[in-house]
């Protein structure tokens, strides 16, 4: 089991270092000047190129560059090109925001999934499990900002409440209980906006688990030994169609950047994947690459952590 | 054996009939009410797309995709023309606006129309793209991944992506150094090859360097789990971003990211029918390597492939779309259901079929797509078939 | 023996399963009977029904897409057709216990076997846990599970195919059953295994005084276990008796090819016999015998009449139209073959 570790750990060294090179990549070999962020700006004389260039090192070879990038970024010194700003301070401001969502999303992701799921696989074929396909469906091919609009129009019309930023404007003089109520509201409709999809994905990926176990020959064994249905389901079925989402909680962690860009934008809710958004906009290539760097990383982490999981739940990988 | 003179036909009197595969496939998938419906519903959008394509080009189109109108703007659907403002030449088919006009007072059929177009050849050509490198991918590490690559090949095929980076970067002279380098190893390689293989001479020393190092499978599995790691819309909105704004620019970039789903159904496929006897059996025969995956293997691994390209095509047209949104998407002229629904956005309230309308379209043929996309699994998967 | 009652009684069978092709009638109007501490050998090739027959008894037909359609069965007097589910639940693996076939995926991988086996003691027997692990002990020693002590706390995976049949019986037996229906228990295991879960089962049953319903396709195991014999085709019994009788006088022409079909070491193998034809798809049987395409007596009634099960000797029926007049000599002439009584006990 250690060895297993160690190896593994080695391994996802390894990845991590072409990921280096490959989000580097992506962002410096980009036709065009990366310096060039506001051409349009007439301030922006041809000495300001010069000291921009020299300041960021961009007159420095490839490989350099690509040295110092990563030098600057792990002694937390990597500057926003935009403010002058560290990088790291700045992503973590919005880490913090971007967090909120994430849990509750998941939360509401994996609380609804799991149990529409297995209930629709138990009674295959029937209303509630066609409805539930279909809605699945429905919810993959959705556009998400086009529903988004339409959940927008319903809750303002219907409750007449705000959803759009962090917190309603101007309700700081508020009781503190209407301001917690306020933020709840601000937070729960984006969550659950970036979690139908999940919702979708996973209860379809839950029914197609639970409906393979439910065949294996196992089950009509412990319905020979005269267990009940609820026993043979939830027991010896539940645990086996688990297993493969332990690795899915690996999986789940980027979410926390990639799934959040549209949601984040259209919400006005100042997280990670927004930034990320504002940082292209603006060609702000130290933030664009270390949301990139840091999105791999995290799914680098959580597969990681889905190995040693799967080591402690399933006892036959147990080496 | 026994020879047995009983009248042999009788034998296969109470016998099933040998059903063919597809019929089979046909069966299975005609009893799937959804998937039929994304069956028509698909059929449908791509005549659409086609009498599109027919429709809104020349010089002078039957239906004007980019006539703007500026009295004529934010009509709802099924708004007749006004004669007295507009001139013949640029009057809608028959005179009517069936789905309204934009606030430029273009005919949002015909924008519709054209998008449909543009729409599906983002779709096939990026999914084209992931399909063609996934094959590829997914077949040598399928079929060669036993093979295994000596550190002299590695350190070629490395001083060669070096090059080719630094040419990219403009920096010419690093690349020619490291092309040096990468030809240096070859011509290396190849003098290894005529001394130690053909030449049956004692390679001596030489050996060192061409020890075996990964194999070809692991090779091309670590990189489909190193691009696994990129949060994949994130990274095309980087790139597409970064790139000058272009409508093969965003095929392309989808259709690269896109490639890893294939790879790995496409060599799984292939670890399972290489241990297949018909497989063996032409190997045994001596038939070349190419045959055996033209003729046997590929054909064989397509179904899940196909499959998997179907729902492909519904990410690339959401995918498109989410681009639009944020301003990436398609750039004019070209009109596309993602860009028509981000440019209503600012209307919602004023002209609310300028959301809806692009919207439900493109849920119901990506939804169309999906469905189509399971129920053909379904009906192509013998291991579900059973229950 | 054959005045002992009944344990089980079939009557009239009948287990249709709805496919999209049509209704696949896997067991249409079988009949069995099982008496106090015997066992009955159900023979017959894959797909004609013996396994559908088995999993009906406990009722664990999966439904959809399986029904069972008609009949009785009725163990120790009721009807188990008629028991509520819950009922039901009360005897499975308490009274009416099974071993499967794929010793390699009956077991739960997640759990460990004692957790399976004191599962079942605890469930019917209301024993606590520590009694349960008790029992499980005795119980592994007794199937012959080397030291028990170490290997209860073992998942599946950590066993070997016969192992793991050998928990699985230990898991049927924990409860002490009166009827134990065994669904090719040997199959899947190495020659030598088969033996040894074979002697497994007999000594077993001595000691229990159960009752067997084994099913097998190997002809040798019946002749080595069972003391009745039910040979099925095509979803029905077409011959039925005891051991000796039916290994003496065959009455069935299949039951014949199946005697027939057997290599026997010595006599090469250009001899080798093998019934004609396929198993009928259930969806398209022929008109008449069912076996009639594929037998070497076929006559115009065979085509046209489908014979039902008479006595052809004492507890011995057969359902052919020439029940016990088959000419061993025309058989030799038709098949080409030696002597068809290359079994013996």
């Amino acid at each position: 089991m250690f060895s297993f570790t160690v190896r593994s750990f080695f391994q996802k060294l390894v990845t991590l270092f072409f990921i280096s090179i490959i989000s580097f990549l992506v962002v410096y070999l980009a036709p065009g000047e990366p310096s060039q962020i506001d051409p349009l700006n007439p301030k922006f004389t041809v000495e300001d190129l010069q000291r921009f260039r020299q300041e960021f090192n961009l007159d420095k070879p490839l490989h350099e560059q690509y040295y110092l990038y990563y030098k600057n970024l792990f002694t937390g010194q990597l500057k926003s090109w935009k403010d002058n700003q560290p990088v790291l301070g700045k992503i973590y401001e919005r880490f913090k925001n971007s967090l909120w969502l994430f849990i509750v999303g998941t939360l509401i992701t994996w609380c609804l999934s799991f149990p529409v799921g297995i209930h629709a696989a138990i009674n295959r074929g029937s209303v509630f499990d066609r409805t539930s396909t279909f809605f699945a469906y429905v919810l993959i091919s959705i556009p998400s900002f086009f529903f988004a609009y339409i959940l927008i129009i319903f809750v303002v019309k219907t409750f007449n409440i705000s959803v759009i930023g962090m917190q309603t404007f101007g309700m700081s003089g508020a009781d503190s209980i209407y301001q917690i109520m306020d933020r709840v509201w601000h937070l729960v409709i984006p969550s659950i906006l970036g979690a139908l999809g999940g919702i979708a994905l996973l209860s379809r990926y839950v029914r197609a688990q639970m409906l393979e176990v439910i065949h294996q020959d196992y089950i009509r064994t412990a319905r020979a030994k005269g267990l009940s249905e609820d026993q043979v389901y939830y027991k010896h079925g539940f645990r086996n169609a688990l297993l493969p989402f332990v690795t899915m909680f690996g999986l789940i962690l980027p979410g926390l950047i990639g799934g959040s860009v549209i949601i984040e934008s259209i919400f006005a809710w100042p997280g990670m994947g927004r930034m990320g958004y504002e940082a292209i906009l603006a060609r702000d290539y130290p933030i664009i690459l270390t949301i990139n760097f840091m999105a791999a990383v995290l799914v680098l982490i959580g597969t990681f952590i889905s190995d040693l999981l799967y080591m402690v739940v399933d006892p036959r990988i147990r080496l | 054996m026994i020879n047995n003179d009983n009248d042999t036909t009788d034998l296969h009197l109470g016998m099933a009939e040998e059903v063919s595969r597809f019929t089979e496939a046909w069966r299975i998938f005609n009893k799937n009410r959804l998937a039929l419906w994304g069956l028509v519903i698909f059929t449908v959008f791509f005549l659409v797309a086609v009498s599109g394509l027919v429709l809104t080009v020349g010089d002078n189109p039957v239906l004007d995709p980019a006539k703007v109108r500026l009295s004529e703007k934010l009509l709802p659907p099924v708004s007749p023309v006004d004669t007295e403002m507009v001139k013949p030449e640029d009057r809608p088919f028959a005179g009517i606006y069936l789905l309204g006009t934009d606030d430029l007072g273009r005919d949002v059929l015909a924008r519709m129309m054209q998008g449909a177009w543009v729409s599906l050849t983002v779709g096939f050509v990026a999914v084209g793209i992931a399909v063609l490198i996934g094959i590829i991918m997914g077949g040598l590490a399928g079929y060669y991944g036993n093979v295994r690559i000596n550190f002299m090949q590695l350190l070629a095929m490395a001083a060669f992506f070096t090059s080719m980076v630094f040419l990219i970067s403009g920096q010419k002279e690093m690349a020619i150094n490291f092309m040096t380098a990468s030809a240096l190893f070859v011509s290396f390689s190849i003098v290894y090859y005529f001394v130690s293989v053909k030449g049956s001479g004692d390679p001596g020393a030489m050996r060192f360097f061409f020890f075996d190092t990964v194999s070809v499978d692991s090779l091309i599995m670590r990189f489909v789990d190193i691009m696994l790691c990129f949060p994949s819309f994130f990274l095309i909105l980087t790139v597409v971003a970064i790139l000058p704004a272009s409508i093969y620019n965003i095929m392309i970039v989808i259709g690269l990211t896109g490639w890893m789903g294939t790879t790995r159904f496409v060599r799984a496929e292939f670890l399972s029918l290489r241990e297949q006897d018909f497989v063996s059996a032409a190997r045994a025969m001596g038939i070349r390597d190419m045959s055996i995956i033209f003729r046997h293997m590929i054909p064989n691994a397509i179904a899940p492939v196909l499959v998997s390209a179907t729902i492909g095509i519904a990410g690339a047209i959401l995918t498109e779309a989410g681009l639009s949104f944020l301003g990436f998407g398609v750039p004019p002229p070209h009109a596309t259901w993602g860009n028509i629904l981000s440019d209503g956005k600012r209307f919602l309230f004023d002209a609310p079929w300028l959301t809806y309308i692009p919207g439900l379209s493109i849920l119901v043929v990506v939804l169309a797509f999906n469905l189509f996309g399971e129920g053909l699994r379904d009906a192509l998967n013998p291991r579900l078939r059973k229950r | 023996m054959s005045n002992s009652e009944a344990i089980l009684k079939i009557k009239d069978l009948k287990v249709y399963f709805d496919t999209d092709a049509g209704v696949v009638k896997s067991v249409d109007g079988v009949d069995l009977e099982i008496k106090k501490g015997t066992t009955l050998g159900l023979v017959g090739e894959s797909g004609c029904g013996k396994s559908v027959t088995c999993l009906s008894i406990p009722r664990l037909i999966e439904s959809p897409p399986g029904r069972i359609a008609g009949g009785e069965i009725i163990y120790k007097g009721k009807n188990l057709l008629e028991l509520s589910e819950k009922d039901m639940q009360g005897i499975r693996g308490n009274d009416i216990s099974m071993i499967f076939q794929e010793p390699m995926t009956s077991l739960n991988p997640v759990f460990t076997i004692g957790d399976q086996i004191q599962e079942v003691i605890m469930l019917h027997q209301h024993k606590t846990s520590a009694e349960a692990r008790e029992l499980t002990l005795r119980i592994l020693k007794k199937v012959g599970i080397p030291s028990p002590e170490i290997r209860i706390d073992d998942y599946p995976h950590q066993m070997s195919g016969g192992m793991k049949q050998r928990v699985i019986i230990a898991m049927a037996l924990s409860c002490s059953p009166d009827l134990l229906i065994a669904d090719e228990p040997t199959t899947a295991l190495d020659v030598t295994i088969q033996v040894q879960i074979l002697d497994l089962m007999r000594s077993l049953q001595d000691e229990l005084g159960m009752s067997i319903l084994l099913v097998t396709h190997d002809l040798g195991v019946v002749a080595s276990m069972a003391s009745h014999v039910a040979i099925m085709y095509a979803s029905k019994i077409v011959e039925y008796g005891p051991v000796e009788q039916i290994f003496s006088n065959p009455g069935h022409p299949y039951t014949l090819g199946l005697f027939t079909s057997i290599p026997v070491v010595g006599r090469g193998k250009r001899d080798l016999y093998v019934i004609p034809g396929n198993v009928p798809d259930p969806l398209a049987f022929p008109r008449g015998c069912k076996f009639w395409p594929r037998c070497v007596f076929a006559e115009d009634i065979c085509r046209s009449q489908e014979p039902f099960l008479e006595n052809i000797g004492e507890g011995h029926t057969a359902a052919c139209h020439f029940r016990g007049k088959i000419d061993k000599h025309l058989w030799k002439e038709k098949t080409n073959t030696g002597s068809f009584l290359n079994i013996s006990r």
